[in-house]
Protein backbone atom coordinates (compact mmCIF):
# COMPACT_ATOMS: atom_id res chain seq x y z
CA UNK A 1 0.00 0.00 0.00
CA UNK A 2 2.79 2.38 0.86
CA UNK A 3 4.31 1.10 -2.37
CA UNK A 4 1.26 2.19 -4.34
CA UNK A 5 1.32 5.60 -2.70
CA UNK A 6 5.02 5.95 -3.48
CA UNK A 7 4.48 4.87 -7.10
CA UNK A 8 1.67 7.41 -7.46
CA UNK A 9 3.77 10.14 -5.87
CA UNK A 10 6.62 9.34 -8.23
CA UNK A 11 4.38 9.34 -11.28
CA UNK A 12 2.88 12.70 -10.30
CA UNK A 13 5.92 14.25 -8.63
CA UNK A 14 8.68 13.67 -11.18
CA UNK A 15 6.84 15.11 -14.20
CA UNK A 16 5.58 18.00 -12.08
CA UNK A 17 9.06 18.70 -10.75
CA UNK A 18 10.54 18.46 -14.24
CA UNK A 19 7.91 20.82 -15.64
CA UNK A 20 8.49 23.32 -12.84
CA UNK A 21 12.24 23.12 -13.25
CA UNK A 22 12.44 23.25 -17.04
CA UNK A 23 9.60 25.40 -18.28
CA UNK A 24 8.36 28.87 -17.55
CA UNK A 25 4.61 29.31 -17.51
CA UNK A 26 2.11 31.68 -16.02
CA UNK A 27 1.36 30.68 -12.44
CA UNK A 28 4.59 28.73 -12.03
CA UNK A 29 5.57 30.72 -8.96
CA UNK A 30 2.22 30.05 -7.37
CA UNK A 31 2.49 26.32 -8.03
CA UNK A 32 5.98 26.32 -6.53
CA UNK A 33 4.76 28.18 -3.44
CA UNK A 34 1.95 25.64 -3.00
CA UNK A 35 4.41 22.79 -3.49
CA UNK A 36 6.85 24.19 -0.91
CA UNK A 37 3.97 24.44 1.53
CA UNK A 38 3.07 20.85 0.73
CA UNK A 39 6.65 19.75 1.41
CA UNK A 40 6.55 21.06 4.94
CA UNK A 41 2.90 20.39 5.64
CA UNK A 42 2.02 18.61 8.90
CA UNK A 43 0.75 15.24 7.70
CA UNK A 44 -2.02 15.27 10.31
CA UNK A 45 -3.51 18.29 8.59
CA UNK A 46 -3.42 16.44 5.28
CA UNK A 47 -5.18 13.60 7.07
CA UNK A 48 -7.81 15.97 8.38
CA UNK A 49 -8.31 17.46 4.94
CA UNK A 50 -8.66 14.06 3.28
CA UNK A 51 -10.95 12.95 6.11
CA UNK A 52 -13.24 15.92 5.59
CA UNK A 53 -13.23 15.54 1.81
CA UNK A 54 -13.98 11.84 1.84
CA UNK A 55 -16.38 11.55 4.75
CA UNK A 56 -19.95 10.76 3.76
CA UNK A 57 -21.05 14.31 4.40
CA UNK A 58 -17.93 15.83 2.82
CA UNK A 59 -17.79 17.45 -0.64
CA UNK A 60 -16.35 14.38 -2.38
CA UNK A 61 -17.75 11.62 -0.19
CA UNK A 62 -21.30 12.88 -0.61
CA UNK A 63 -21.06 12.45 -4.38
CA UNK A 64 -21.14 8.70 -3.83
CA UNK A 65 -19.03 8.00 -6.93
CA UNK A 66 -17.30 4.65 -7.24
CA UNK A 67 -14.03 6.31 -8.18
CA UNK A 68 -13.83 8.12 -4.83
CA UNK A 69 -12.48 5.95 -2.06
CA UNK A 70 -14.38 5.64 1.21
CA UNK A 71 -12.91 6.55 4.56
CA UNK A 72 -11.29 3.83 6.61
CA UNK A 73 -10.21 1.89 3.53
CA UNK A 74 -6.69 1.26 2.25
CA UNK A 75 -7.55 3.38 -0.78
CA UNK A 76 -8.24 6.40 1.41
CA UNK A 77 -4.86 5.94 3.05
CA UNK A 78 -3.15 5.80 -0.32
CA UNK A 79 -4.77 9.14 -1.15
CA UNK A 80 -3.49 10.71 2.07
CA UNK A 81 0.02 9.26 1.69
CA UNK A 82 0.23 10.39 -1.92
CA UNK A 83 -0.75 13.92 -0.98
CA UNK A 84 1.95 13.90 1.69
CA UNK A 85 4.68 12.49 -0.53
CA UNK A 86 4.25 13.90 -4.02
CA UNK A 87 5.22 17.51 -3.15
CA UNK A 88 8.45 16.12 -1.70
CA UNK A 89 9.17 14.20 -4.88
CA UNK A 90 8.27 17.20 -7.05
CA UNK A 91 10.31 19.64 -4.97
CA UNK A 92 13.51 17.62 -4.96
CA UNK A 93 13.09 16.74 -8.65
CA UNK A 94 12.70 20.40 -9.52
CA UNK A 95 15.85 21.31 -7.61
CA UNK A 96 17.73 18.47 -9.28
CA UNK A 97 16.80 19.35 -12.88
CA UNK A 98 17.45 23.03 -12.24
CA UNK A 99 20.96 22.07 -11.22
CA UNK A 100 21.66 20.68 -14.69
CA UNK A 101 23.57 23.02 -17.02
CA UNK A 102 20.93 24.76 -19.17
CA UNK A 103 23.24 24.43 -22.17
CA UNK A 104 22.82 20.67 -22.01
CA UNK A 105 19.27 20.87 -23.30
CA UNK A 106 20.33 23.02 -26.25
CA UNK A 107 23.24 20.75 -27.10
CA UNK A 108 21.17 17.60 -26.90
CA UNK A 109 18.59 19.21 -29.20
CA UNK A 110 21.47 20.10 -31.51
CA UNK A 111 22.34 16.40 -31.67
CA UNK A 112 18.84 15.74 -32.93
CA UNK A 113 16.81 15.06 -29.79
CA UNK A 114 13.07 15.67 -29.73
CA UNK A 115 11.74 17.80 -26.87
CA UNK A 116 10.84 14.63 -24.96
CA UNK A 117 14.21 13.05 -25.53
CA UNK A 118 15.86 16.23 -24.27
CA UNK A 119 13.75 16.24 -21.11
CA UNK A 120 14.59 12.61 -20.55
CA UNK A 121 18.29 13.36 -20.97
CA UNK A 122 18.07 16.08 -18.33
CA UNK A 123 16.32 13.76 -15.88
CA UNK A 124 19.02 11.18 -16.53
CA UNK A 125 21.70 13.80 -15.85
CA UNK A 126 19.94 14.72 -12.61
CA UNK A 127 19.42 11.09 -11.63
CA UNK A 128 21.20 11.37 -8.28
CA UNK A 129 18.82 14.13 -7.22
CA UNK A 130 15.76 12.50 -8.74
CA UNK A 131 16.39 9.35 -6.73
CA UNK A 132 16.86 11.45 -3.60
CA UNK A 133 13.41 12.87 -4.32
CA UNK A 134 11.91 9.38 -4.33
CA UNK A 135 13.79 8.51 -1.12
CA UNK A 136 12.37 11.64 0.49
CA UNK A 137 8.86 10.69 -0.66
CA UNK A 138 9.38 7.21 0.72
CA UNK A 139 10.53 8.64 4.03
CA UNK A 140 7.49 10.89 4.17
CA UNK A 141 5.19 7.93 3.64
CA UNK A 142 6.82 5.37 5.88
CA UNK A 143 7.26 7.62 8.89
CA UNK A 144 3.74 8.91 8.83
CA UNK A 145 1.22 8.07 11.58
CA UNK A 146 -1.27 10.83 12.11
CA UNK A 147 -2.90 11.11 8.72
CA UNK A 148 -3.00 7.38 8.21
CA UNK A 149 -4.62 6.89 11.59
CA UNK A 150 -7.26 9.53 10.93
CA UNK A 151 -8.15 8.45 7.44
CA UNK A 152 -7.58 4.73 7.74
CA UNK A 153 -8.83 4.21 11.27
CA UNK A 154 -6.13 1.68 12.17
CA UNK A 155 -8.39 -1.30 11.47
CA UNK A 156 -6.73 -4.67 11.93
CA UNK A 157 -5.89 -6.60 8.72
CA UNK A 158 -7.11 -3.69 6.66
CA UNK A 159 -5.79 -0.25 7.36
CA UNK A 160 -3.35 -0.96 10.14
CA UNK A 161 0.20 -0.23 9.04
CA UNK A 162 3.46 -0.62 10.94
CA UNK A 163 3.51 2.89 12.33
CA UNK A 164 -0.07 2.82 13.55
CA UNK A 165 0.45 -0.65 14.98
CA UNK A 166 3.44 0.68 16.92
CA UNK A 167 1.31 3.46 18.38
CA UNK A 168 -1.40 0.98 19.37
CA UNK A 169 0.95 -1.58 20.93
CA UNK A 170 2.80 1.10 22.87
CA UNK A 171 -0.47 2.39 24.27
CA UNK A 172 -1.42 -1.14 25.28
CA UNK A 173 1.90 -1.47 27.06
CA UNK A 174 3.22 -4.17 24.69
CA UNK A 175 6.61 -2.56 24.43
CA UNK A 176 8.43 -5.68 23.17
CA UNK A 177 6.03 -5.99 20.25
CA UNK A 178 6.20 -2.26 19.59
CA UNK A 179 9.99 -2.37 19.56
CA UNK A 180 9.98 -5.42 17.29
CA UNK A 181 7.65 -3.63 14.87
CA UNK A 182 9.89 -0.60 15.04
CA UNK A 183 12.89 -2.69 14.12
CA UNK A 184 10.99 -4.21 11.21
CA UNK A 185 10.04 -0.75 10.02
CA UNK A 186 13.60 0.45 10.26
CA UNK A 187 14.99 -2.53 8.38
CA UNK A 188 12.32 -2.24 5.69
CA UNK A 189 13.23 1.37 5.25
CA UNK A 190 16.94 0.57 5.26
CA UNK A 191 16.64 -2.14 2.62
CA UNK A 192 14.35 -0.05 0.45
CA UNK A 193 16.88 2.77 0.57
CA UNK A 194 19.70 0.37 -0.12
CA UNK A 195 17.84 -0.72 -3.24
CA UNK A 196 17.47 2.89 -4.35
CA UNK A 197 21.15 3.47 -3.68
CA UNK A 198 21.93 0.65 -6.08
CA UNK A 199 19.80 2.42 -8.66
CA UNK A 200 21.79 5.57 -8.13
CA UNK A 201 24.81 3.43 -8.79
CA UNK A 202 28.11 4.97 -9.62
CA UNK A 203 26.58 8.42 -10.10
CA UNK A 204 27.08 9.01 -6.37
CA UNK A 205 30.81 8.74 -6.69
CA UNK A 206 31.26 11.14 -9.54
CA UNK B 1 30.10 23.18 -54.87
CA UNK B 2 28.06 26.16 -55.98
CA UNK B 3 24.59 25.03 -55.16
CA UNK B 4 23.13 26.89 -52.23
CA UNK B 5 22.24 24.90 -49.13
CA UNK B 6 21.15 27.67 -46.80
CA UNK B 7 19.76 30.97 -47.88
CA UNK B 8 18.98 33.62 -45.27
CA UNK B 9 16.83 36.59 -46.15
CA UNK B 10 16.25 39.60 -43.92
CA UNK B 11 16.88 37.47 -40.87
CA UNK B 12 16.91 39.17 -37.51
CA UNK B 13 17.20 37.81 -34.01
CA UNK B 14 16.13 39.81 -30.99
CA UNK B 15 16.37 39.05 -27.29
CA UNK B 16 13.81 41.24 -25.59
CA UNK B 17 14.29 44.63 -27.15
CA UNK B 18 17.90 43.98 -28.10
CA UNK B 19 18.60 43.05 -31.68
CA UNK B 20 21.75 40.94 -31.87
CA UNK B 21 21.54 39.71 -35.45
CA UNK B 22 20.43 41.38 -38.65
CA UNK B 23 21.38 39.64 -41.86
CA UNK B 24 20.02 40.96 -45.13
CA UNK B 25 21.30 38.06 -47.13
CA UNK B 26 23.61 35.12 -46.62
CA UNK B 27 24.11 32.04 -48.72
CA UNK B 28 25.90 28.92 -47.57
CA UNK B 29 26.90 26.64 -50.39
CA UNK B 30 26.72 22.91 -50.56
CA UNK B 31 30.09 21.36 -49.76
CA UNK B 32 31.95 24.49 -48.71
CA UNK B 33 33.81 25.41 -45.57
CA UNK B 34 32.66 28.87 -44.60
CA UNK B 35 34.63 30.57 -41.86
CA UNK B 36 32.71 33.02 -39.74
CA UNK B 37 34.91 35.59 -38.07
CA UNK B 38 34.19 38.63 -35.99
CA UNK B 39 34.79 40.12 -32.58
CA UNK B 40 33.29 38.79 -29.38
CA UNK B 41 29.59 39.53 -29.10
CA UNK B 42 29.15 39.96 -32.86
CA UNK B 43 26.45 37.27 -32.93
CA UNK B 44 28.40 34.31 -34.32
CA UNK B 45 27.06 31.75 -31.85
CA UNK B 46 23.58 33.15 -32.28
CA UNK B 47 23.80 32.66 -36.04
CA UNK B 48 24.85 29.04 -35.53
CA UNK B 49 21.86 28.42 -33.26
CA UNK B 50 19.59 29.69 -36.03
CA UNK B 51 21.33 27.49 -38.60
CA UNK B 52 20.86 24.44 -36.35
CA UNK B 53 17.18 25.42 -35.95
CA UNK B 54 17.60 25.64 -32.19
CA UNK B 55 15.97 29.07 -32.22
CA UNK B 56 13.63 30.57 -34.78
CA UNK B 57 14.52 33.86 -36.40
CA UNK B 58 12.61 36.84 -34.99
CA UNK B 59 11.95 37.92 -38.57
CA UNK B 60 12.86 36.79 -42.04
CA UNK B 61 13.29 33.40 -43.63
CA UNK B 62 15.89 30.68 -43.66
CA UNK B 63 15.72 28.40 -46.65
CA UNK B 64 17.36 25.04 -46.12
CA UNK B 65 17.20 22.61 -49.05
CA UNK B 66 13.56 22.77 -50.05
CA UNK B 67 12.16 23.86 -46.73
CA UNK B 68 11.52 27.38 -45.66
CA UNK B 69 11.80 28.28 -41.99
CA UNK B 70 10.41 31.51 -40.64
CA UNK B 71 9.25 32.74 -37.22
CA UNK B 72 6.05 30.71 -37.53
CA UNK B 73 7.34 27.60 -39.20
CA UNK B 74 9.72 25.21 -37.51
CA UNK B 75 11.62 22.61 -39.50
CA UNK B 76 10.74 18.94 -39.40
CA UNK B 77 12.73 16.68 -37.10
CA UNK B 78 14.13 14.92 -40.14
CA UNK B 79 15.51 18.18 -41.50
CA UNK B 80 16.81 19.31 -38.13
CA UNK B 81 18.77 16.07 -37.86
CA UNK B 82 20.79 16.82 -40.97
CA UNK B 83 22.58 19.61 -39.14
CA UNK B 84 24.57 19.41 -35.94
CA UNK B 85 26.83 21.63 -33.88
CA UNK B 86 30.11 21.34 -32.03
CA UNK B 87 29.44 23.94 -29.36
CA UNK B 88 31.73 26.61 -28.03
CA UNK B 89 31.60 25.10 -24.53
CA UNK B 90 30.57 21.49 -24.97
CA UNK B 91 28.48 19.98 -22.18
CA UNK B 92 28.95 16.24 -22.19
CA UNK B 93 26.57 13.75 -20.65
CA UNK B 94 27.51 12.26 -17.31
CA UNK B 95 28.26 8.93 -18.95
CA UNK B 96 31.23 7.25 -20.54
CA UNK B 97 32.96 8.68 -23.59
CA UNK B 98 31.61 5.79 -25.66
CA UNK B 99 28.04 6.42 -24.52
CA UNK B 100 28.41 10.11 -25.31
CA UNK B 101 29.44 9.32 -28.85
CA UNK B 102 26.64 6.78 -29.21
CA UNK B 103 24.00 9.17 -27.87
CA UNK B 104 22.99 10.89 -31.13
CA UNK B 105 22.63 7.54 -32.88
CA UNK B 106 20.43 6.31 -30.04
CA UNK B 107 18.20 9.35 -30.44
CA UNK B 108 17.67 8.27 -34.02
CA UNK B 109 16.84 4.73 -32.96
CA UNK B 110 19.98 3.39 -34.62
CA UNK B 111 21.33 0.32 -32.85
CA UNK B 112 23.93 -0.90 -35.28
CA UNK B 113 26.41 1.95 -35.03
CA UNK B 114 29.19 0.10 -33.18
CA UNK B 115 31.55 0.03 -36.13
CA UNK B 116 30.91 3.69 -36.83
CA UNK B 117 31.55 4.66 -33.20
CA UNK B 118 34.81 2.72 -33.09
CA UNK B 119 36.00 4.35 -36.29
CA UNK B 120 35.23 7.83 -35.03
CA UNK B 121 36.87 7.22 -31.64
CA UNK B 122 39.92 6.00 -33.49
CA UNK B 123 40.07 9.09 -35.64
CA UNK B 124 39.87 11.51 -32.70
CA UNK B 125 42.32 9.41 -30.72
CA UNK B 126 40.01 8.45 -27.88
CA UNK B 127 40.02 4.67 -28.13
CA UNK B 128 41.88 4.31 -24.85
CA UNK B 129 39.46 6.62 -23.08
CA UNK B 130 36.27 5.06 -24.49
CA UNK B 131 35.17 3.78 -21.08
CA UNK B 132 36.30 6.84 -19.11
CA UNK B 133 33.74 9.15 -17.54
CA UNK B 134 33.26 12.03 -19.96
CA UNK B 135 33.08 14.58 -17.14
CA UNK B 136 36.60 13.74 -15.98
CA UNK B 137 38.27 14.58 -19.30
CA UNK B 138 40.66 17.42 -19.99
CA UNK B 139 39.54 20.32 -22.16
CA UNK B 140 41.16 18.98 -25.30
CA UNK B 141 39.76 15.50 -24.76
CA UNK B 142 36.28 16.84 -24.09
CA UNK B 143 36.45 18.91 -27.27
CA UNK B 144 37.38 15.78 -29.23
CA UNK B 145 34.41 13.92 -27.71
CA UNK B 146 32.19 16.81 -28.80
CA UNK B 147 33.56 16.50 -32.32
CA UNK B 148 33.20 12.71 -32.26
CA UNK B 149 29.58 12.78 -31.14
CA UNK B 150 28.80 15.14 -34.01
CA UNK B 151 30.86 13.30 -36.65
CA UNK B 152 29.31 9.95 -35.92
CA UNK B 153 25.97 11.32 -37.12
CA UNK B 154 27.45 11.98 -40.58
CA UNK B 155 25.60 15.29 -40.83
CA UNK B 156 25.13 17.16 -44.09
CA UNK B 157 26.08 20.33 -42.24
CA UNK B 158 28.56 20.61 -39.42
CA UNK B 159 28.51 23.85 -37.44
CA UNK B 160 31.60 24.41 -35.34
CA UNK B 161 31.81 27.15 -32.74
CA UNK B 162 35.46 27.90 -32.03
CA UNK B 163 36.33 24.22 -31.82
CA UNK B 164 40.00 24.84 -31.20
CA UNK B 165 39.93 27.77 -28.80
CA UNK B 166 42.17 27.10 -25.79
CA UNK B 167 43.63 23.92 -27.27
CA UNK B 168 47.27 22.95 -27.62
CA UNK B 169 48.83 22.73 -31.10
CA UNK B 170 48.46 18.94 -31.21
CA UNK B 171 44.70 19.08 -30.69
CA UNK B 172 44.33 22.04 -33.03
CA UNK B 173 46.11 20.12 -35.78
CA UNK B 174 44.07 16.98 -35.19
CA UNK B 175 40.76 18.82 -35.34
CA UNK B 176 41.75 20.85 -38.40
CA UNK B 177 42.75 17.69 -40.27
CA UNK B 178 39.42 16.09 -39.46
CA UNK B 179 37.44 19.12 -40.61
CA UNK B 180 39.31 19.10 -43.89
CA UNK B 181 38.92 15.36 -44.38
CA UNK B 182 35.18 15.38 -43.65
CA UNK B 183 34.74 18.16 -46.16
CA UNK B 184 36.81 16.51 -48.88
CA UNK B 185 35.66 12.93 -48.45
CA UNK B 186 32.12 13.17 -47.14
CA UNK B 187 31.32 16.54 -48.69
CA UNK B 188 30.29 17.87 -45.30
CA UNK B 189 29.27 21.50 -45.51
CA UNK B 190 30.97 23.27 -42.62
CA UNK B 191 30.49 26.61 -40.94
CA UNK B 192 33.48 27.29 -38.75
CA UNK B 193 33.40 30.10 -36.22
CA UNK B 194 36.90 31.13 -35.34
CA UNK B 195 38.79 33.98 -33.75
CA UNK B 196 41.91 32.81 -35.47
CA UNK B 197 42.36 34.43 -38.89
CA UNK B 198 45.19 32.03 -39.68
CA UNK B 199 42.89 29.09 -39.10
CA UNK B 200 40.26 30.67 -41.33
CA UNK B 201 42.89 31.06 -43.98
CA UNK B 202 44.10 27.46 -43.63
CA UNK B 203 40.69 25.79 -43.76
CA UNK B 204 38.04 27.93 -45.37
CA UNK B 205 36.88 28.33 -48.95
CA UNK B 206 35.03 31.49 -48.09
CA UNK B 207 35.11 33.84 -45.13
CA UNK B 208 32.37 36.01 -43.69
CA UNK B 209 32.96 38.89 -41.30
CA UNK B 210 30.22 39.53 -38.78
CA UNK B 211 30.20 42.85 -36.95
CA UNK B 212 27.53 43.87 -34.46
CA UNK B 213 25.13 41.34 -35.90
CA UNK B 214 25.64 42.33 -39.53
CA UNK B 215 27.54 40.66 -42.31
CA UNK B 216 30.16 43.14 -43.43
CA UNK B 217 31.71 41.07 -46.16
CA UNK B 218 31.62 37.53 -47.54
CA UNK B 219 34.32 36.61 -49.99
CA UNK B 220 36.51 33.81 -51.24
CA UNK B 221 39.31 33.24 -48.79
CA UNK B 222 42.02 34.75 -50.95
CA UNK B 223 40.05 37.85 -51.81
CA UNK B 224 38.97 38.27 -48.20
CA UNK B 225 42.55 38.40 -47.00
CA UNK B 226 44.30 39.99 -49.95
CA UNK B 227 41.82 42.39 -51.54
CA UNK B 228 39.07 43.00 -48.98
CA UNK B 229 36.44 45.27 -50.38
CA UNK B 230 35.38 46.73 -47.07
CA UNK B 231 37.80 48.83 -45.01
CA UNK B 232 36.55 47.14 -41.85
CA UNK B 233 37.55 43.77 -43.27
CA UNK B 234 40.98 45.15 -44.06
CA UNK B 235 41.31 46.39 -40.51
CA UNK B 236 40.14 43.09 -39.09
CA UNK B 237 42.58 41.13 -41.22
CA UNK B 238 45.42 43.35 -40.04
CA UNK B 239 44.36 42.62 -36.49
CA UNK B 240 43.45 46.21 -35.78
CA UNK B 241 40.00 45.60 -34.45
CA UNK B 242 39.91 45.45 -30.70
CA UNK B 243 38.07 42.52 -29.21
N1 LIG C 1 19.81 33.95 -24.94
C1 LIG C 1 20.21 35.23 -24.98
N2 LIG C 1 19.55 36.18 -24.32
C2 LIG C 1 19.95 37.47 -24.37
N3 LIG C 1 21.03 37.90 -25.01
C3 LIG C 1 21.75 37.01 -25.69
C4 LIG C 1 21.40 35.61 -25.71
N4 LIG C 1 22.30 34.98 -26.47
C5 LIG C 1 23.16 35.90 -26.89
N5 LIG C 1 22.84 37.12 -26.43
C6 LIG C 1 23.57 38.38 -26.73
O1 LIG C 1 23.75 38.45 -28.12
C7 LIG C 1 25.02 38.97 -28.45
C8 LIG C 1 25.73 38.03 -29.39
O2 LIG C 1 26.09 36.85 -28.68
P1 LIG C 1 26.85 35.65 -29.37
O3 LIG C 1 27.04 34.62 -28.31
O4 LIG C 1 26.14 35.24 -30.58
O5 LIG C 1 28.23 36.32 -29.72
P2 LIG C 1 29.54 35.66 -30.33
O6 LIG C 1 29.85 36.37 -31.60
O7 LIG C 1 29.39 34.18 -30.40
O8 LIG C 1 30.63 36.05 -29.24
P3 LIG C 1 31.91 35.21 -28.73
O9 LIG C 1 32.97 35.36 -29.76
O10 LIG C 1 32.29 35.91 -27.45
O11 LIG C 1 31.46 33.80 -28.51
C9 LIG C 1 25.76 39.17 -27.14
O12 LIG C 1 25.75 40.53 -26.82
C10 LIG C 1 24.97 38.37 -26.15
O13 LIG C 1 24.99 39.01 -24.90
MG1 LIG D 1 30.21 32.61 -29.42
Amino acid sequence: MSGIALALSTVIGIPLGAALGLTRFVGRRLVIAVMYTGMGFPPVVVGLFVYLMLSRSGPLGSLGLDAIPELFTPAAMVVAQTIIAFPLVAGFTMAAVMGVDPNLRLQVLGLGATAWQATWAILAEARTGVIVSVVAGFGGIISEVGAVMLVGGNIEHSTRVLTTAIVLETRKGNFELAIALGIILLSLSFFANLAMLRLQGSSLNE
Amino acid sequence: MNESLFRLRDVTRRYGSRQVLSIDELEIRQGEILALVGPSGAGKSTLLRLLNFLEPPSQGTIEFLDEQIDPDRQPSLELRRRVTTVFQRPVLLRRSVYQNVRYGLQLRGQRDGAGQIDRVLEEVGLVDLAQAQARTLSGGEAQRVALARAMVLEPDVLLMDEPTANLDPYNVGLIERIVTRLNREAGTTTVLVTHNVFQARRLAHRVALLLEGRIVEVADVQAFFEQPSDPRTAAFVRGEMVY
